[in-house]
């Protein structure tokens, strides 16, 4: 979400990026850790915001990283190597993901990166990574420049966003039976974007666009364009904007005894969305990247562990913290064994990691494309059946 | 195509008069403060917002103590509206007092940007403290007259379908045709009205013919504030959620209504808030019909302000402006 603020913190990111370049030519630290006789360290490091308002979910992320991490390391001392997590707080900021992204470039035992948590720090501080050739794979960034600008060491295992309109379309038209669809947008780039994605999808699979209307974000009255939906009598609504206008909407939309289903993308997946729409927000349904984990057994048994180990109950993004560490560490594992037990080079680790097949996580198969998209990452669709947060996982749609 | 558009009417004039009825009266707190001080008020529309916070706050404290149930609803809305409004008819005048009477003298354009920085401060100061008490600036009241109606237009001709609403939006048009009433009645026919379009007319002359000028301007700003603050309140009870930002694009609006119906002009400003609804609403629901598809609803602002352009192309005045006219 949010290109607009994606491209201010790749301004941002741009000027400190040439500050702290600056700075490092002349320092070019070595990882002295290395040393010791228990066999050489490879950390593997984490960069999620571990303060402020999204802390829990990056907390979440890095813990599920540890996980992973810790059970590999009997499989690593076997190679000769002491695995250690090195986790940084990347504060949710661009400029602090950044500064952190030139600290574990400089730093020669880290070997990988798991992070980050939002798209706009995730860019930036990949310019980093790719300069110093530090393979990440991120669990949650979905913004469709993440691995678009094509850069060799970044990967993802969660779908794009612009994938979540076509399966939004594929969820509404094959098992909810929609044929006659009314898209309305918020005008961002965001919006606009999903919904454009959502009215093609919905074209191809044969379901008629009754109308495509936009709305202006700021505003509360959307009266004038529910009017024209009750006119045209669609069977599902499909908005593409986020959760203060969304909320509002459908509202709205159950004031003028319009009982059909909403849909939205990821930016409806929110409490407060329940909060503005109250009772209304029944029969609404949302796409989410992240999968519910207590749908598997796996997930469950990963959900148990999880508890058991660091006492919390898992977040949305904790099993993707977990797979991406797997995967991660399944690359190096392999790039280690291809240099004959020796410490693999960091571009090495990242062809490693691209070149991973068939890949059986927790949540996720995983397998990379050319340019690190996940080729087995799926979009989720949840439904609210009441007003209670967050909605129940309905069904997945795979590419 | 006329077909459709006769056929949705009904609708759009209950929407459309519900939200002219908000740019209404809010457009009468600019137009009674330009009309006596030739002052573009630009916090008025965040007086609105913090009317609809103050009310929302109340709402949901009276629920929390068990009031809300005990009380009829509509009790408890009069309650709300008349505290909200007493509470920014106060901080309408302090306004006045601190941010514009020690500029009286000074170039119109200072008041000016001293409205806007009044503005900027309430909107963040709102946040702020809904922020820090709700973790969240985003605030949902209790629903509150959630009863829904429909008139069957269908009944008189087949060619119109019913219109929905609910109570709230009753009770909303109602309490802004009370309002708007009363101020017409107290500016034209009680002793301080006369004094307001006095003050209005000639400030200097009035304050030779023993009126306290201060005294007055106190007064309007007290008013102007008070309709806006228990507008606010009545747009938390029918849109349920409102933000801190709220007051921008409705101030903005109720401005352009105050423009369009004459600005000064009390009955002018009605007129033009009504007009405005309507207009919009009509145009989000029938641009993409007009136009065959090139234009759709999110043209409907576009549609309005055209139609605003046209009218003062012909009316410099605005619709009810006079040449030389009382203000006020």
């Amino acid at each position: 979400m949010g290109i607009k603020r994606g491209l201010k913190v790749l301004a941002v990111s741009a000027l400190s990026l040439g500050l702290l370049a600056g700075c490092n030519s002349s320092g070019g630290s070595e990882g002295s850790n290395g040393g010791g006789g228990s066999g050489k360290v490879i950390k593997i490091a984490t960069q999620t915001p571990l303060s402020g308002g999204s802390a829990t979910l990056g907390e979440s992320i890095k813990l599920g990283a540890q996980l992973a991490l810790e059970e590999n390391k009997k499989k690593f001392e076997d190679l000769g190597y002491k695995l250690q997590l090195q986790p940084y707080d990347d504060q949710a900021d661009p400029k602090k993901g950044v500064a952190n992204a030139q600290l574990i470039g400089s730093d020669k035992s880290i070997l990988g990166v798991v992070g980050h948590l939002n798209s706009g720090v995730s860019i930036p501080s990949s310019e980093v990574y790719e300069k110093y050739k530090v393979p990440m794979v991120s669990p949650a960034n979905t913004a469709t420049e993440v691995t678009d600008r094509g850069l060799k060491t970044v990967n993802r295992i969660v779908a794009r966003d612009d994938f979540q309109g076509p399966a939004g379309a594929d969820f509404a038209i094959n098992k909810l039976g929609a044929k006659k669809i009314f898209v309305i947008q918020d005008k961002t780039a965001y919006g606009t974007g999903l919904a454009d994605a959502f009215k093609e999808a919905a074209e191809e699979a044969g379901a008629e666009i009754l109308g495509y209307e936009g709305i202006t974000v700021g505003e509360k009255d959307f009266n004038g364009v529910l009017t024209q939906v009750l006119s045209k009598k669609p069977d599902l609504v499909f908005f593409g904007g986020l959760y203060t206008e969304g909320g509002q909407l459908i509202r709205q939309a159950r004031d003028k005894g319009i009982k059909i289903p909403f849909m939205g993308g990821d930016g409806m997946d929110s409490s407060t969305l329940v909060e503005i729409a109250g009772d209304s927000v029944k029969d609404v349904y949302y796409t989410s990247v992240a999968a519910d984990a207590s749908k598997s057994t796996e997930g469950k048994d990963f959900s148990s562990k999880y508890k058991e180990k660091f006492n919390k109950n898992v977040e949305s993004y904790s099993a993707y913290g977990y797979d991406s560490m797997s995967v991660l560490l399944k690359g190096l594992e392999t790039a280690i064994e291809g240099s004959d037990g020796d410490l693999p080079a960091r571009e090495k680790v990242a062809e490693e990691i691209r070149k991973i097949q068939d890949f059986q996580g927790v949540v996720t198969k995983v397998e990379f494309d050319d340019i690190g998209d996940n080729k087995f990452a799926k979009v989720y669709i949840y439904k609210f059946s009441e007003a209670k947060y967050p909605g129940v996982q309905e069904g997945e749609i795979s590419k | 195509m006329l077909a459709e558009i006769l056929q949705s009417l009904p609708q759009v004039l209950v929407d459309g008069i519900a939200l002219g009825a908000i740019y209404a009266v809010i457009a009468l707190g600019y137009t009674m403060v330009y009309g006596i001080l030739e002052l573009i008020n630009f916090a008025h529309g965040e007086i609105f917002m913090t009317g609809a916070f103050i009310g929302v706050a109340m709402l949901i404290l009276m629920t929390g103590m068990g009031w809300l149930a005990a009380m009829p609803a509509i009790l408890a809305l009069i309650l709300v509206l008349v505290v909200t409004s007493i509470l920014t008819g106060f901080m309408g005048v302090g306004i006045e007092r601190m941010a514009y009477r020690p500029l009286r003298n000074s170039p119109k354009l200072i008041t000016l940007i001293s409205a806007i920085g009044v503005s900027f401060l309430l909107q963040d100061l709102v946040r702020f403290i809904t922020e820090y008490k709700r973790g969240n600036y985003i605030l949902t009241g209790p629903s509150m007259f959630n009863e829904q109606f429909s008139i069957k237009f269908s009944s008189i001709s087949s060619s119109f379908s019913d219109a929905f609403f609910k109570t709230s939006t009753m009770i909303l048009i109602i309490a802004v045709v009370i309002m708007m009433i009363g101020l017409d009645f107290f500016v034209n026919k009680t002793k301080w009205g006369m004094a307001m379009r006095a003050v209005a007319q000639d400030r200097e002359t009035a304050s030779l013919m023993s009126i306290n000028v201060n005294k007055v301007i106190s007064l309007t700003f007290f008013i102007g504030s008070a309709l806006g603050g228990a507008t606010g309140v009545l747009f938390a009870v029918q849109y349920g959620t409102i933000d801190p930002y709220i007051g921008f694009i409705l101030g903005l609006k109720a401005f352009t209504a105050a423009v369009l119906g004459g600005i000064g002009n009390i009955r002018g400003a009605m007129a033009g808030g009504l007009m405005l609804g309507i207009l919009e609403m009509f145009a989000a629901a029938n641009l993409q019909l007009l136009t065959g598809g090139i234009f759709g609803a999110e043209y409907k602002d576009v549609f309005a302000f055209a139609i605003l352009i046209v009218v003062l192309i012909f009316k410099p005045e605005g619709l009810f402006g006079k040449a030389v006219t009382e203000k006020v």
